[in-house]
C-alpha cells in the first residue's frame, strides 16, 4: 500500500484495510518479541480471517467437500467389499477383539480391480469407449472445423447472429436433441424409413436399421456434442491476423496451401481445446449409448451404471469409476493446463 | 480470399446448421400432429398439448426440475463469481494450481463418476437423499462453468476504476459490490443462466443424488423414451425449445441494445472532451 504506512504497526495496517501488510506486520512484530517459531501458525490463523483469506476460502472448501474429497470415498470404496447391507459394502478397518486380542485391521479388498483387468466384457468395454470417443471427436473436428472455419470469415455483421445460432441448440435440453433422433432414425414408423419408402428409394420389407446400433449412437454423440467443438475453434479463428495469409499469398503461397501452412497450425489450441471437450466427457456417455445403440453395444459408462443400479454392486461401480478416472487423469490435466494459460494470455 | 473458398464456407455453413437444426424442427412439427404413430400426419391439433396439460406426474416433476435449477443456478452464481474473481485477481497463494484444476476438471468429467462420487459421499456422511443433496450435486458442476465465464469477464476489465474507487477511500469489499459487481453482472446473468439450462437437462448426476419421490422431468423424460416414443414428449420438447429460443434471443437484444447505449454514451463522453 502507501509508503508512509510503518510495517511494525499492525493496527495501521488493519485500519487501512490491507490485510498484507498487516500479516507482514504482525509476523514482524512475532518475531521481535521471540516469538518466531509460533509466527507461522499465528499468521496462517489470522490469514483465515483477512479478507482476502476468506475469499479464497469459501469456493475452495465447497469444491473440497463435493469435487475432491467424493472422489477418495470413490476410492476407499472401491476397495471394499459388496454386503448386504444399507450402505451395501463393508468397512475396510474393523475392530478385533477376541478377548485375547485386541487390535484394527485394516483389509483392503483387490477382487474388484482383477475382476476389472481379467474379465474380457471389462477390458472391452473399456477399449470400446475410448474408440468411440475418439471416432467421435474427429467426426466433430471434420464437421466442426469447417464450420468455424466459415463464421470466423463470415462478414462482420453477421457473425454474432451465425453464433448464436451455433449455441442456441446447446442451451435447448440435450435429452430433447437425442430424443429428436430417435424419433428420425426409428425402424419401424420412423421419419427417415418413411420419407425413403414414400419416395421408393428403398422397400416397405426391408427398411433401414440405424436405430439400436452403433451408428445411432455415433450420430447421436456427434450432434450433441457438435457446439462444444465449433465454439473454441470460432473463438480461435476469429482471432487470428488475416494479414499472415496475405503475407503468405504476397510469397506466393497458394491458398489451400496457406490453410494448411498458416490457418491450422495457428488454430491448434482451439482443436485441442474442441477435442478435450469433446474426447473427455464421450468416454463416459451413459445416456446417448443407453437410448440409441440397442443392447449389445458395450460401453464404460452403461456397464458402470449398471453395476450399481442393476446389480447394486457398489464397490465394483467404483473401482470401475476409479479405472475411468486414471485413464483420463492425463487428458483431464492437460485440458486444465491448456484452459489456465488461455485465461492468462487473455489477460 | 478466392471466390472459391467462399462457396466451400457457404456449403459448411449450410450442411453444419441444417444437421444442427433439422431434427429440432421437425421435433416442433410433429407436436402438432393429431395422430398417435410419429410418421403419419393425422392433421393440425393441440392434442398431445393438451394431454400434457393433465399428465399431473409429468407437471409435478417439472416443478421439481424448475425448483431444482433455480435453487442450484443461484447458489453457482455466488459460489462461481468469488471463484471467478479468485482464479482472476489473486494469481499466487498455496494450492491455487489445486484450485485451478477444481474449477476446470468438472467441466470435462464424465458425469457417471461425479454422480457416483456424489452418490457415495452423500452415503458415508449418511445425508438423506433428496432436493439438498441434488442442490449441492448441480452446483458443484455448473458453479465451473460460472466461474470460467466470471473469469473471463475479469481478465478484460479496466482495474482503475476500482483503484479510483479505492483511492477515495472505498473498502475492497465496497470496490467490489459498487464497481465490479455491476461491471460484470452481464456475466453473472449468462453465468445463471446456463446453470439453469444445465441443471435442466441434468440426467445422471440426478438419478444418482436423487432420493424416492423426487424424479426430476429429465429422469422421467429418459426413462419414458427408454420405453418408446410418445407424441406428449415431442409436445413438451416444443415447449422447452420454444421458452429457451425467446429467452436466449431476448438476452441477446438486451446485450446488443446496452452495447449500442454505451457505445453511443462514449462517443459522448468523447465529443464532449
Amino acid at each position: 500500500m502507501s509508503a508512509n504506512d510503518s510495517p511494525d504497526r499492525p493496527a495501521a495496517a488493519l485500519i487501512t484495510h490491507d490485510k498484507g501488510d498487516f500479516l507482514e506486520s504482525l509476523d514482524a512484530g512475532l518475531r521481535r518479541r521471540g516469538l518466531g517459531f509460533a509466527a507461522p501458525v499465528i499468521v496462517w490463523f489470522f490469514s483465515l480471517f483477512s479478507g482476502r483469506g476468506a475469499v479464497i476460502a469459501v469456493p475452495y472448501v465447497f469444491l473440497l467437500a463435493f469435487f475432491l474429497i467424493p472422489f477418495f470415498i470413490v476410492l476407499k470404496i472401491s476397495f471394499a467389499e459388496t454386503a448386504l447391507a444399507i450402505p451395501p459394502y463393508t468397512g475396510l478397518i474393523e475392530m478385533v477383539d477376541d478377548g485375547f486380542e485386541y487390535y484394527l485391521t485394516l483389509k483392503l479388498n483387490l477382487a474388484n480391480y482383477l475382476t476389472i483387468f481379467t474379465e474380457d466384457t471389462y477390458v472391452r468395454a473399456y477399449l470400446n469407449s475410448a474408440k468411440i470417443a475418439a471416432i467421435s471427436t474427429a467426426l466433430c473436428l471434420a464437421i466442426g472445423f469447417p464450420m468455424a472455419y466459415a463464421m470466423a470469415r463470415a462478414s462482420e455483421s453477421i457473425r454474432p447472429t451465425l453464433l448464436m445460432l451455433v449455441i442456441l441448440p446447446f442451451w435447448t435440453s440435450f435429452l430433447i436433441r437425442v430424443y429428436a433422433w430417435i424419433v428420425i432414425l426409428k425402424t419401424e414408423g420412423g421419419l427417415l424409413n418413411t420419407f425413403l419408402i414414400s419416395i421408393g428409394l428403398i422397400s416397405p420389407d426391408n427398411p433401414l436399421r440405424i436405430l439400436n446400433t452403433e451408428w445411432a449412437m455415433y450420430i447421436g454423440i456427434v450432434y450433441s456434442y457438435l457446439p462444444f467443438m465449433v465454439l473454441p475453434l470460432y473463438a480461435n479463428l476469429e482471432r487470428m491476423d488475416l494479414t499472415l495469409l496475405e503475407a503468405a499469398a504476397d510469397l506466393g503461397c497458394r491458398p489451400i496451401k496457406a490453410f494448411w501452412v498458416v490457418t491450422v497450425p495457428l488454430a491448434i489450441p482451439g482443436i485441442i481445446a474442441g477435442c478435450f471437450l469433446v474426447f473427455i466427457p464421450a468416454v463416459g456417455e451413459y445416456v446417448i449409448p443407453e437410448l440409441m445403440s440397442g443392447d449389445n453395444v458395450r460401453v464404460i459408462g452403461r456397464k458402470l451404471f449398471t453395476d450399481f443400479a442393476s446389480e447394486r454392486n457398489w464397490p465394483l461401480a467404483a473401482a470401475v469409476s476409479v479405472v475411468l478416472l486414471m485413464i483420463l487423469i492425463i487428458p483431464i490435466m492437460l485440458f486444465q493446463r491448456q484452459q489456465a494459460k488461455l485465461q492468462e494470455a487473455g489477460r | 480470399m478466392t471466390k472459391g473458398l467462399s462457396k466451400i464456407n457457404l456449403v459448411s455453413l449450410t450442411f453444419g446448421f441444417a444437421f444442427l437444426y433439422i431434427p429440432i424442427l421437425i421435433l416442433v412439427f410433429f407436436s402438432f400432429n393429431d395422430s398417435r404413430l410419429v410418421n403419419v400426419w393425422g392433421g393440425f391439433s393441440f392434442r398431445w398439448y393438451g394431454e400434457l396439460f393433465q399428465n399431473e406426474d409429468l407437471l409435478g416433476a417439472a416443478w421439481i426440475s424448475l425448483l431444482l435449477a433455480a435453487a442450484a443456478s443461484t447458489l453457482s452464481v455466488v459460489l462461481g463469481t468469488v471463484a471467478g474473481f479468485v482464479m482472476a485477481r489473486f494469481t499466487s497463494f498455496r494450492g491455487r494450481t489445486l484450485f485451478s484444476g477444481m474449477i476446470y476438471a468438472p467441466l470435462v468429467m464424465p458425469e457417471v463418476i461425479t454422480g457416483l462420487s456424489l452418490l457415495l459421499l452423500f452415503v458415508a456422511i449418511d445425508w438423506g437423499r433428496g432436493l439438498g443433496t441434488m442442490i449441492i450435486a448441480h452446483t458443484s458442476f455448473c458453479m465451473s462453468y460460472v466461474a470460467v465465464v466470471v473469469q473471463s469477464r475479469l481478465v478484460s476489465f479496466d482495474r482503475s476504476i476500482e483503484e479510483a474507487a479505492q483511492d477515495l477511500g472505498a473498502t475492497p469489499l465496497k470496490t467490489f459490490f459498487v464497481i465490479t459487481l455491476p461491471v460484470i453482472a452481464p456475466a453473472l446473468v449468462s453465468g445463471w443462466l446456463l446453470s439453469f439450462t444445465l441443471s435442466l437437462d441434468n440426467v445422471v448426476i440426478t438419478s444418482f443424488t436423487s432420493g424416492p419421490g423426487w424424479d426430476t422431468l429429465p429422469v422421467k423424460i429418459f426413462s419414458a423414451v427408454k420405453l418408446g416414443v410418445k407424441p406428449e414428449i415431442n409436445a413438451l420438447s416444443t415447449i422447452m425449445i420454444l421458452v429457451v429460443a425467446i429467452g436466449v434471443v431476448a438476452a441477446s437484444l438486451v446485450q446488443k441494445r446496452a452495447m449500442v447505449e454505451r457505445q453511443r454514451a462514449e462517443r459522448m463522453a468523447a465529443a464532449e472532451n
